[in-house]
């Protein structure tokens, strides 16, 4: 038999942020909450059960647009427009998504606009850690209230997914390969059966329609937790590209290096921006095995040279240069943190690296003083 | 039945407009079928019914003096023009090309230009608010599943409706456009492709080629018809007097109104033409009988032959080089045989293939990927799910999000390995004319009988003759067998055998698919080969074969392949085994002065990898590993000496390879680099010659060593490998007398290393590989310690200077070297070593090497000349300073000289 779950109150970050007291980062649906109202007012094409818009209105919230009355929504995310479809359509037939990607490219910021467009809410989340138990996915208990009175549905206390699955609504597991595997396993019943069971209670939650999951992970830490193929049978796959040109990655990284130097109080002067244009051009390449001109092949290093990597490569760059230096961005500044973001596996990579060093880099005109750089910490 | 003109616009290649093709034909039931396609074509027509016949096929145009001119009308199960030809043989009804003869088309020898008409596709599909014409056509035509009842025409008309409508608005602008015709350029082009482009509607494809027309069998229709002018214009040949070029589609469609009259003539009123809907309007147009001729007159024509050859969908798709196709043709195919539910089934096929490929993919995988693939096409407004959300399904729900399984089902499915095949009785394909051409030219019959050919590369007759040979041994046609040549050797002979089989011709035929051509045949069998092949060797033996060959063509594809082969390549075992018959190839090709300025760009590559990867490999090595290793380096060091560095690297006048000997570390007069500083004053401004000082043994080569030559920057490797102790002592010493050799290490140097690697330190094993990989193992080392004075006399100094109770410890090390040694060789070396030591050898510097007198003496350094004179077959007097700048002179007299020669 069914039961439906007490509302909670509302959950510790709600709470934790005084009414009108200005949050750090407000959630997607608060952030967005006009152009989500907009959508809804506008959107005229079906829904599915307890979705607060269209699959339509869902993509066109991710990816932006202009509607019919001149409102203008700004994309949250720019990448193909395939990827998206696909996501929205996987949510819209019940099925579980896993975004996968390398870090830097947007799952957590995806899965969150998913939910809020989808659900309206995006806080019924889990965050995957290698200490995550089994009971932030399936439900605990309130011991005081289990002592005191046995076990009951009072003393219970739900975890996101249970609620999601009660009201319909989006939960969203983040990092989930992070998590063990016994833990993880307690997601199959949850998206093969729909139901959660309670046997202490001899009761069960059913999902109502409505319900899905949303999963992310690094899909190069996949050793570290592998899912299961019963699990990962039950997820609709999607992997989130880097950035598609050099330029779009330079802004990102510029973007990001500006946002944290500003937090770091470095005395920034941000004219390091040929610097930046480098470092992202080696990791671009390197990642993908081949020079920008498309012309000549490389071998790829183990690491993930993720464009996360390469904001705290030029992050660092930049607090040696300002604490350090003269405070301008210089190649010698970013050389060691290249070579150990470059430089994972001390005997392939450096093979790897060496061979691009004396095979890219040396024959470009402008870049002798990076590659004399490289070569003094490469040794 | 009374319908009269039935006038069927279609897409090229499209499934959609083959089924509805032929549900017009079954209600219109026509008295013929007229086919937009080459006239010539309607003598081998009744092969299409042949029981051996299996689509894709392609009709082949050529023309008969010419086999490089040609072009080709592929047709695949589910084209509309396949289906149409197939119901008339079926049902009796008599079929016709009606195409522009591409006795015209070939006869064209003006310059390509590309046709610039606007796709009308393009603005029916923007009309419809979509952005991507082929969608549109998809969404519009091809995904109309089966025909829906009722009038089966009426999809016809309304696209003729619409393309009226276009033409008009296109009207008088869009003539102005040139239609170039595609020329089957010259003795290569294969190239023409047509009835595939069906990107944009086909009309395009044949727009650009038909353009001609005339067949034997038509000759005597055109004859009644009065196409008289056609005949006269033959053997004017040039394309005065022509049409303009601009004209194409309005000749093309003025031939083929001249041929539907002469068609109703003949059959009767009722015919259907089955065409590119572009035409469609003009077809119908009333145009008067002389408009039409006044438009043909003058065509250029040529003789052709016309031939149906197997196709393959891979040929068919855009990937495949001859471009001109269509993106899926295994997914067009799956939509014209798919009775019914083609997602579904679609869907599980793909689910098959990645099964066999040990994916697990379960039934359950593939319900969902129908219902993604359903919720995708109605997120995208579309009818039905197409190939695009079809791909994202599979992708999201069977392969993990992971491109790499999507590859296989595109490359198997998608595309799929569909191969067409055609009857026996088919004409013969014309690269057994080219060859034939060839043998004939070339005086070389074919023979059953074995039969020896001495080449002489010099002479015009004989190179063709060995580039026919190499080229038709790459096309798996061995007629001829490399042998030894008889008499005198050296880079100008070349020695075969051949014999001529009788399955040599099916063999001939088979390559047909690769081009029209002897030559353009192996340049495609070589790219293709080159992309296939597994190991970098191959792809380096391949780049051999070009340059004998003389595929210049194939060259930069095959060398593209190769660099990133070797790029991608993490075995340096493999990289040295390329990088010697590279070399070769380069200096084969400076011999028959083929352009190998891409070769040397890729060696120099090749070269750079090496560098880096070699000292890494050489550690940990075991004794047999290392000894592969051994045989690396000195392949690699022969390679380095032999190769020049790429223009952009600062020219070195690239000495012989005996020009670095007795000098000091000096790459020869490395220029600094202009305006670049020079790093920690390696290079020194103004030209210097560099004159860097030994580095200790850790070796790691310099920072700005950016602008060293190869062979310098090869130095500092096998210096840096000297030094390391992770290195095995075979290896090690072989290094040290590499570098002794080619004088980049002072002897005393040497001498210190030698002792260090032979001090009691050192385990036994090592210190042995060490002599073993300095003087040379087995017994050819034994007779360089007894020519290499210097040599001996850096053992003999070691030796001598073991403390006594060492020398116990040494002696199994030196025994077990120097037993393996000839006996005369042994007993020699005794007598040398029992004469004692020669002392004062160079530790100072600028005194000569051991068995060097300290000046040359100019008389009897004149004395060798006549003997290299002779060995380099020179005739004539050189100058007597320069000829051969004979690094010293032998001080020990002739005797060496004997013997070493």
């Amino acid at each position: 038999m069914s039961v439906s779950v007490q509302p909670m109150p509302a959950d510790p970050i709600h709470e934790g942020a005084a009414p009108g007291a200005e949050v750090l980062r407000p959630h997607a649906e608060d952030a967005f909450a006009g152009e989500l109202a907009a959508l809804a007012a506008r959107d005229e094409r079906p829904r599915p059960p307890r979705w607060k818009l269209s699959p339509w209105a869902v993509a066109t919230y991710l990816l932006g647009g202009t509607l019919a009355d001149g409102t203008v929504i700004s994309p949250k995310y720019v990448g193909p427009r395939r990827i998206v479809e696909v996501a929205v359509a996987t949510l819209a037939t019940d099925r579980a998504l896993l975004l996968l990607g390398v870090p830097g490219t947007a799952k957590t910021w995806v899965s969150e606009h998913l939910a809020a467009a989808v659900s309206g809410d995006s806080t019924l989340l889990v965050q995957g850690t290698a200490g995550t138990p089994e009971e932030a996915i399936r439900y605990g208990w309130d011991y005081a209230r289990l002592l005191a009175h046995g076990p009951s549905r009072d003393a219970l206390v739900p975890s996101p997914v249970m609620r999601a699955m009660a009201e319909g609504r989006t939960a969203r597991v983040e990092e989930l390969t992070r998590i063990p595997a016994d833990v993880q396993d307690a997601l199959i019943t949850v998206l093969s059966e729909k139901t959660l069971p309670i046997p202490e209670l001899g009761e069960e939650v059913q999902a109502v329609r409505g319900f899905t999951l949303i999963a992310t992970a690094n899909d190069r830490d996949r050793g570290v937790n592998d899912l299961s193929s019963a699990l990962r049978r039950r997820f609709n796959t999607v992997v989130l590209p880097l950035p598609e040109s050099a330029e779009a990655e330079v802004a990102i990284v510029a973007r990001r290096v500006d946002q944290i130097g500003r937090a770091l109080d470095l005395p920034a002067g941000t004219d390091g921006l040929a610097e930046i244009r480098r470092v992202v051009t080696v990791f671009r390449e390197l990642r993908d095995g081949v020079t920008s001109d498309g012309r000549t092949r490389l071998k790829s290093p183990s690491g993930t040279l993720s464009t996360a990597e390469a904001i705290s490569v030029v992050t660092g760059g930049l607090a040696l240069a300002a604490h350090f230096g003269d405070g301008v961005l210089r190649a010698g500044d970013i050389a060691a943190g290249l070579l150990g973001a470059v430089v994972r596996d001390p005997a392939a990579d450096r093979v790897v690296w060496q061979e691009y060093l004396e095979t890219v880099v040396r024959e470009r005109d402008d870049w002798h003083d990076f590659y004399r750089a490289c070569r003094e910490v490469t040794g | 039945m009374g319908e009269g003109l039935v006038l069927l616009g279609v897409r090229h290649h499209g499934p959609g407009s083959a089924r509805a093709v032929r549900a017009a034909l079954e209600a219109a039931r026509p008295d013929a079928v007229l086919i937009e396609g080459p006239p010539e074509a309607d003598a081998v027509t009744p092969l299409a019914a042949d029981p051996q016949t299996r689509p894709p096929v392609a009709l082949l145009a050529h023309a008969v003096d010419a086999p490089g001119r040609s072009a080709f009308w592929p047709l695949a199960a589910f084209s509309p023009e396949w289906v149409a030809l197939r119901w008339a043989l079926e049902h009796g009804v008599p079929a016709r090309f009606i195409d522009l003869p591409a006795a015209h088309t070939l006869a064209r020898t003006g310059p390509d230009s590309p046709p610039t008409r606007t796709d009308p596709l393009t603005v029916l599909a923007e009309a419809a608010g979509y952005d991507d014409p082929e969608r549109w056509w998809e969404d519009a035509v091809e995904h109309r599943g089966a025909v829906e009842e009722g009038d089966a025409l009426a999809p016809f008309t309304a696209l003729e409706e619409a393309m009226t409508a276009l033409r008009e608005r296109e009207g008088t602008t869009g003539r102005e456009r040139r239609r170039g015709r595609e020329e089957p350029a010259s003795e290569e082009g294969e190239e023409v492709e047509e009835g595939g482009e069906s990107g944009e509607g086909g009309e395009e494809i044949e727009g650009t080629e038909t353009e001609g027309t005339e067949i034997e069998r038509t000759a005597e229709a055109a004859e009644e018809e009065g196409t008289a002018e056609a005949a006269e214009a033959e053997g004017s040949g040039g394309e005065a007097g022509g049409p303009e070029p601009g004209d194409g589609d309005l000749v093309r469609e003025a031939y083929m109104r001249l041929r539907i009259r002469a068609a109703r003539r003949e059959f009767g009123e009722d015919v259907a033409v089955v065409c590119g809907a572009w035409h469609v309007p003009a077809l119908r147009r009333k145009v008067t009988v002389a408009a039409d001729r006044a438009l043909l007159k003058g065509l250029p024509r040529t003789k052709v032959e016309v031939t149906w050859v197997p196709w393959t969908h891979r040929r068919l798709s855009r990937a495949s080089g001859y471009g001109a196709g269509i993106d899926s043709p295994g997914w067009y195919g799956h939509l014209f045989t798919a009775p019914d539910r083609p997602v579904e089934r679609w869907l599980t096929r793909v689910a098959g293939l990645l099964r066999e490929e040990d994916r697990p993919v379960s039934p359950g995988h593939v319900i969902e990927a129908v219902r993604l693939a359903g919720a995708l096409a109605a997120l995208r407004g579309r009818p039905l799910p197409g190939l695009g959300e079809t791909t994202d399904a599979v992708r999201a729900v069977m392969c993990e999000g992971s491109d790499i399984p999507l590859a296989l089902i595109r490359d198997r499915l998608v595309v799929g390995d569909v191969l067409g095949r055609v009857p026996e009785g088919a004409p013969a394909v014309p690269l057994q004319r080219d060859l034939a051409r060839l043998q004939r030219r070339l005086r070389l019959a074919p023979e059953a009988r074995d039969r020896e050919l001495d080449l002489d590369l010099r002479k015009e007759t004989d190179a063709g003759r060995s580039r026919l040979l190499h080229r038709l041994r790459l096309l798996g046609v061995g007629w001829g067998e490399p042998a030894e040549a008889r008499g005198a050797t050296g880079t100008f002979r070349e020695g075969w055998r051949l014999r001529w089989e009788p399955e040599l011709s099916v063999r001939v035929a088979e390559a047909g698919v690769w081009g029209t051509t002897v030559r353009a045949a192996a340049t495609a069998k070589a790219e293709a080969d080159a992309v296939a092949a597994p190991a970098l060797a191959e792809v380096t033996a391949l780049a051999e074969v070009c340059l004998l060959a003389g595929l210049d063509d194939a060259l930069p594809g095959v060398m593209r392949v190769l660099a990133d082969r070797a790029a991608l390549d993490t075995d340096v075992g493999h990289l040295a085994q390329a990088l010697p018959a590279l070399v070769r190839s380069l200096r084969y090709g400076d011999v028959r002065g083929t352009g190998t300025a891409g070769l040397t760009e890729v060696a120099a590559g090749l070269a750079e990898r090496v560098f880096v990867g070699l000292p890494p490999a050489c550690a940990g090595l075991n004794a047999e590993a290392a000894d592969r290793m051994r045989d690396h380096i000195d392949a690699v060091h022969a390679a380095i000496s032999l190769l020049t560095d790429p223009p952009p690297d600062d020219r070195t006048p690239a000495p012989g390879g005996a020009g670095t000997q007795g000098g000091t570390l000096a790459p020869g007069g490395t220029p600094a680099p202009g305006g670049t500083p020079a790093p920690g004053g390696v290079l020194a401004p103004g030209g210097t010659p560099v004159t860097s000082g030994l580095p200790g043994p850790g070796g790691a080569p310099a920072p700005g060593d950016g602008h060293l030559t190869l062979r310098a920057r090869w130095s500092m490797v096998l210096r840096g490998l000297a030094g390391r102790e992770v290195v095995g002592g075979g290896i090690r010493g072989r290094v040290v007398r590499l570098l002794l050799d080619g004088g980049e290490l002072a002897p005393d140097e040497a001498a210190r290393l030698m002792g260090l690697a032979l001090s009691p330190g050192t385990p036994p094993a090592d210190a042995a590989a060490w002599v073993e990989g300095f003087v040379g193992g087995g017994a050819d080392g034994g007779l360089l310690l007894v020519h290499d004075e210097r040599l001996l006399a850096l053992v003999d100094d070691w030796l001598t200077g073991v403390p006594a109770q060492a020398f116990t410890d040494v002696l199994p090390l030196l025994r077990r070297t120097f037993s393996a040694y000839e006996p005369g060789v042994r007993r020699t070396l005794g007598e040398l070593a029992g004469r004692g030591p020669r002392r004062g050898t160079g530790s100072a510097p600028g005194a000569p090497a051991p068995g060097f007198a300290p000046d040359p003496d100019p008389h009897r350094a004149d004395a060798v000349l006549p003997v290299v004179r002779l060995l380099l077959g020179l005739d004539t007097a050189g100058t007597d300073g320069g000829a051969a700048p004979a690094p010293a002179h032998p001080a020990d007299g002739d005797v060496r000289l004997e013997a070493t020669t």
